[in-house]
C-alpha cells in the first residue's frame, strides 16, 4: 500500500513516503488539527501512486470548500475550480483527453449541495472518473453551516437549535443515479479507504466514495464532540457490510454506520457509448 | 473523418453558420444546453463533431456547460458553448473562472429579449454590458458581434483566435435575428483560413511555471498529461499557479490580466467604417444594428444628411480611442442597438462632452426600422 | 491491541521492527498516531513544535513493527515509519 518497503538507510530521514506526490512547499497545509481531510487526502495519493502508471495522465480536480483545497496540495496536474462544479470541469477535461485518469476530490457541500446536479448526472452518463467525497456534515470553511449530509438534529451554525431536515443518504443517491462502483469508509479506516480508492481508479466508469471525516472545529465543537470522540464513534459504530443495499446505508450515528463495498457493476462508460452511437460513419 | 471546413457555398442560419466557423477554427468539443435563440448551434455541432473527431455533451444545465469546456480546454483541445440571455447568466461565474486561470474558449451568446424568460423567440442585444461587466471582479474581456450569417462564420474563426492567443474567453454577442435568418455562406478552403492556436511552453517541464508570461503579456499554456504537473486555481495566484492571498500578489495578477488585453488593443479591436471620412455624424452600431443604420447612411445621404458609420465588429474592449478621435471631427453620434442604452453609455463616456451622444434604442423584440435613424438624425442635428 | 490467543507458530515468525520518524513541524498534535497505534509505542512529549502543536514521541521504540497506520491515520503527513533491520536500534526522528 505504500509501496515497497524501504530500509531505514536508504530513507531520507525528513522525507515522508508521499512527499514526491505532495507540493511540499505548500505543507503545512491549511487544514485544522483533527481535520480528517489530510487523512483522506493520504489514502488518495497513497491509493493514485498504487494504481496509476503514468502519474503524468493522473489529473485532480476540486470544487471550493475545505476538501476542495485537494487539488492545491498533489504535485500533478490539478485544478481548483469554482463551487461545486468540480465534476462538469473534469468531466470536460476526461473528454478532451480520455487518457486522463480524473479524480475528483472534494467535500460534501460542493459535492452534493451546490454540485448535486452535476453529480447525478455525471454518475448517469457513467462518465469515467472517480469522484472521492470527504464528507464532514458540514460546510467548514465558512464556519460550520448545515448541509445537505448534516444529521438530524445536530447543531451548526445555521441550525442552531437543531437541525430540521433529514440528510441526504450519499451512496443511495449514487447508486440510484447509475454509478458503477459505490462505497464508504471513514478515515479511521485508512487501509480499506486506501484499497478502495485504488479499486474505484481501476474501475471504468463512474466510482463513487464517501469518506466520514471529523471537523472538530466547525461540526465537533458545536455537537459536543471531540475529533477523537468521533474516531471512537467510528470505531464502535461502524460495521462492515460489503454488498449492503443501498437503500441501507442512512447515516444514523445514534445506531451504526454501514461501511464497506456496494457496487461494483460494469456498464458502457459515457465515453464508450458515445463512440459506439456517435462515431458510426 | 468528414472534412472540418466545409468548402463551397450554402445557404444557412446564422446559427448554423457560427458552428461551421467553430469546426473551421479547429473546434474539437463542445459542451452545451440547449435554449432558444441558440439551440441550432448545439444540434451542428453534435451532428458534426463526432465525424471530425471531436465530442460533443450535452451537460445538465449552462452551468455544466461552460465549466466542461474549460475542462475539456486544459486538456488542451479548443472548445466552445453556446447559449442565449438566461443561459449567459448562469455561465457568469465560471467565466470569470475562465478569466482568471486564462482559458482560451469560445462563449456564444445569441440574445433575445429580456430581463428573465423574456422573449425567447425574438432577437434583443440586451446583454452587451453583462459581457462586459457579468463576471464579478474587475476584468477585460473580448467579445464580438456578427451582423450577417457570413460574418458569424467569420466571426466564429476570429473569436477562436483571438481566444487562443490570449488566453481569454472570447464572447460573441450574437442575436436572435442573426442567429436565425438564413443567408449565402462562402465557406474558403481549409488552407485560405488563418489559425492560430495557444503557444505551447518548452524548457524543463518540472520548472514550468503556468502564469510566467512572455512578452506580449500572455503565457504559454500546458496541458493536463503532459508531465508540466500544473497547479491551476480560480484563487489570486502567483506565476506558479500556488494561490497567493497578498495584495500585492493581487496586484501583480490584476495588472498582467488586464495589460495583456489593453496593450494589445490594436490587434484585438476591429471596427468597419462605411462614409466616415467626411460624415458630420457618426452612427455606432454593431450585430443585426449595424444593418440598420447602414441603410439608414444611405438613406440619409439621399437626403443630404452627412451620416457615417461605425461598425463594432469588437464591441470588447470598446473602441474608445476611435470615438475619441470621431469625437473631435462630428456634430453627434447616434448609436442604433436593440436595448435601452448600453454601449450608447460608452460612446458618450468616449465622446467626453466634445460631441452630443443620441440613442436610438428599443426595448427588444424586433429590429431597429432604418426610419427611426432617419428621424433620429432629423430630430437632433 | 492483546491477541485473544498467541499463535503457536509465534516463536518462529519474524515480527517485523521499524523505525518512527516524526517531522515535527507538520505536526498538529491531533494525537490520531498515538491513540491508534497498535502497539502503543507514541504518547505525547512535553515538547512543542515551532507553531506551538504537542509533538508525539516514540516512548516505545522497540514495539514498532512498521504496521505504517500512523502514517495513514496522520491528516499532516508528519510521521511515517520505515522497516528496521533487524538489529537497528529504533529511534525517534
Amino acid at each position: 500500500m505504500t509501496g515497497k518497503p524501504k530500509k531505514a538507510a536508504e530513507i531520507n530521514q525528513m522525507a515522508h513516503p508521499l512527499d514526491d506526490l505532495l507540493r511540499t512547499d505548500r505543507i503545512p497545509h491549511i487544514w485544522c488539527p483533527g481535520c480528517g481531510i489530510g487523512t483522506a487526502f493520504s489514502a488518495c495519493l497513497n491509493a493514485i501512486k498504487a494504481s496509476c502508471e503514468d502519474l503524468d495522465k493522473v489529473a485532480m480536480v476540486s470544487g471550493i470548500g475545505c476538501s476542495g483545497r485537494g487539488a492545491g496540495y498533489i504535485k500533478l496536474d490539478s485544478f481548483h475550480t469554482t463551487h461545486g462544479r468540480a465534476i462538469p470541469f473534469a468531466t470536460g477535461l476526461k473528454l478532451g483527453n480520455p487518457e486522463l485518469n480524473v479524480i475528483v476530490f472534494s467535500g460534501d457541500g460542493d459535492l452534493f449541495a451546490i454540485g448535486g446536479n452535476h453529480f447525478i448526472h455525471a454518475a448517469r452518463r457513467n462518465m469515467d472518473i472517480t469522484v472521492i467525497c470527504v464528507n464532514n456534515l458540514n460546510y467548514g470553511m465558512t464556519g460550520g453551516q448545515a448541509a445537505a449530509t448534516t444529521p438530524y438534529n445536530a447543531k451548526t451554525t445555521t441550525t442552531p437549535v437543531g437541525n430540521p431536515e433529514s440528510p441526504f443518504n450519499l451512496p443511495l443517491m449514487a447508486y440510484a443515479s447509475g454509478a458503477t462502483y459505490v462505497a464508504r469508509w471513514t478515515i479511521l479506516h485508512a487501509r480499506d479507504l486506501t484499497l478502495s480508492i485504488q479499486e474505484a481508479i481501476n474501475k471504468k466508469g463512474f466510482s463513487f466514495i464517501e469518506v466520514l471525516s471529523p471537523c472538530p472545529i466547525n461540526y465537533g465543537r458545536r455537537n459536543k464532540e471531540k475529533s477523537l470522540d468521533t474516531l471512537k464513534a467510528y470505531q464502535d459504530k461502524s460495521i462492515i457490510k460489503n454488498n449492503a443495499h443501498p437503500a441501507d446505508l442512512e447515516t444514523d450515528f445514534s445506531k451504526s454506520i454501514v461501511l464497506g463495498k456496494f457496487v461494483d457493476t460494469d456498464r458502457l462508460t459515457c465515453i464508450e457509448s458515445y463512440d459506439k452511437t456517435c462515431r458510426l460513419g | 473523418m468528414k472534412p472540418s471546413v466545409l468548402t463551397g457555398e450554402h445557404y444557412m442560419t446564422g446559427d448554423e453558420a457560427c458552428a461551421e466557423g467553430a469546426l473551421a477554427a479547429g473546434c474539437k468539443f463542445f459542451g452545451g444546453y440547449p435554449i432558444t435563440p441558440a439551440t441550432e448551434i448545439a444540434e451542428r455541432m453534435a451532428a458534426r463533431l463526432p465525424g471530425v473527431g471531436g465530442t460533443f455533451i450535452q451537460m445538465e444545465d449552462e452551468i455544466a456547460a461552460i465549466a466542461s469546456i474549460l475542462g475539456a480546454s486544459w486538456a488542451g483541445v479548443k472548445s466552445m458553448t453556446a447559449t442565449s440571455g438566461p443561459g449567459f447568466s448562469l455561465m457568469m461565474e465560471n467565466i470569470g473562472l475562465g478569466i482568471v486561470t486564462e482559458t482560451p474558449c469560445v462563449i456564444a451568446n445569441v440574445q433575445r429579449g429580456g430581463p428573465s424568460t423574456g422573449l425567447p423567440t425574438m432577437g434583443a442585444q440586451a446583454d452587451m454590458m453583462q459581457a462586459r461587466w457579468g463576471s464579478h471582479g474587475h476584468y477585460e474581456i473580448i467579445a464580438l458581434a456578427p451582423a450577417s450569417v457570413q460574418e458569424a462564420f467569420y466571426q466564429t474563426i476570429t473569436a477562436f483566435n483571438l481566444s487562443e492567443k490570449y488566453r481569454v474567453p472570447v464572447l460573441i454577442m450574437a442575436d436572435e435575428i442573426v442567429g436565425h435568418m438564413s443567408e449565402k455562406v462562402r465557406i474558403p478552403e481549409a488552407k485560405e483560413i488563418e489559425l492560430i492556436s495557444r503557444l505551447t511552453p518548452s524548457g524543463r517541464k518540472d520548472r514550468h511555471k503556468p502564469y510566467a508570461a512572455g512578452p506580449n503579456g500572455v503565457a504559454p499554456m500546458g496541458a493536463a498529461g503532459q508531465g508540466y504537473h500544473m497547479h491551476i486555481t480560480g484563487l489570486t495566484h502567483d506565476e506558479k499557479g500556488y494561490p497567493a492571498m497578498s495584495v500585492d500578489a493581487h496586484a501583480e495578477m490584476m495588472d498582467r490580466l488586464m495589460n495583456k488585453i489593453r496593450n494589445n488593443l490594436d490587434d484585438i479591436i476591429i471596427t468597419e467604417e462605411y462614409l466616415l471620412d467626411d460624415a458630420d455624424i457618426a452612427i455606432v452600431s454593431y450585430g443585426v444594428s449595424a444593418r440598420t443604420s447602414l441603410a439608414a447612411v444611405d438613406e440619409a445621404r439621399r437626403m443630404g444628411i452627412k451620416a457615417g458609420l461605425l461598425k463594432l465588429v469588437t464591441v470588447w474592449p470598446f473602441p474608445e480611442e476611435k470615438i475619441r478621435q470621431l469625437a473631435e471631427k462630428v456634430k453627434g453620434f447616434v448609436t442604433v442597438e436593440i436595448n435601452l442604452g448600453q454601449i450608447h453609455l460608452e460612446v458618450q463616456r468616449c465622446a467626453g462632452g466634445k460631441a452630443p451622444a443620441y440613442l436610438v434604442g428599443h426595448p427588444g423584440g424586433t429590429i431597429i426600422s432604418p426610419d427611426r435613424v432617419i428621424a433620429m438624425l432629423q430630430e437632433a442635428f | 491491541m492483546a491477541f485473544w490467543r498467541i499463535p503457536l507458530d509465534a516463536e518462529q515468525i519474524d515480527v517485523t521492527r521499524g523505525i518512527v520518524y516524526i517531522i515535527e513541524d507538520r505536526c498538529k498534535g491531533c494525537g490520531y498516531c498515538i491513540e491508534y497505534c497498535p502497539k502503543q509505542v507514541l504518547a505525547f512529549s512535553k515538547k512543542f513544535n515551532k507553531k506551538g502543536y504537542h509533538l508525539p514521541e516514540a516512548v516505545k521504540p522497540d514495539d514498532c513493527v512498521n504496521c505504517h497506520y500512523c502514517e495513514n491515520i496522520c491528516p499532516e503527513f508528519a510521521i511515517y515509519s520505515a522497516e528496521a533491520s533487524p538489529s537497528a536500534e529504533a529511534v525517534s526522528g
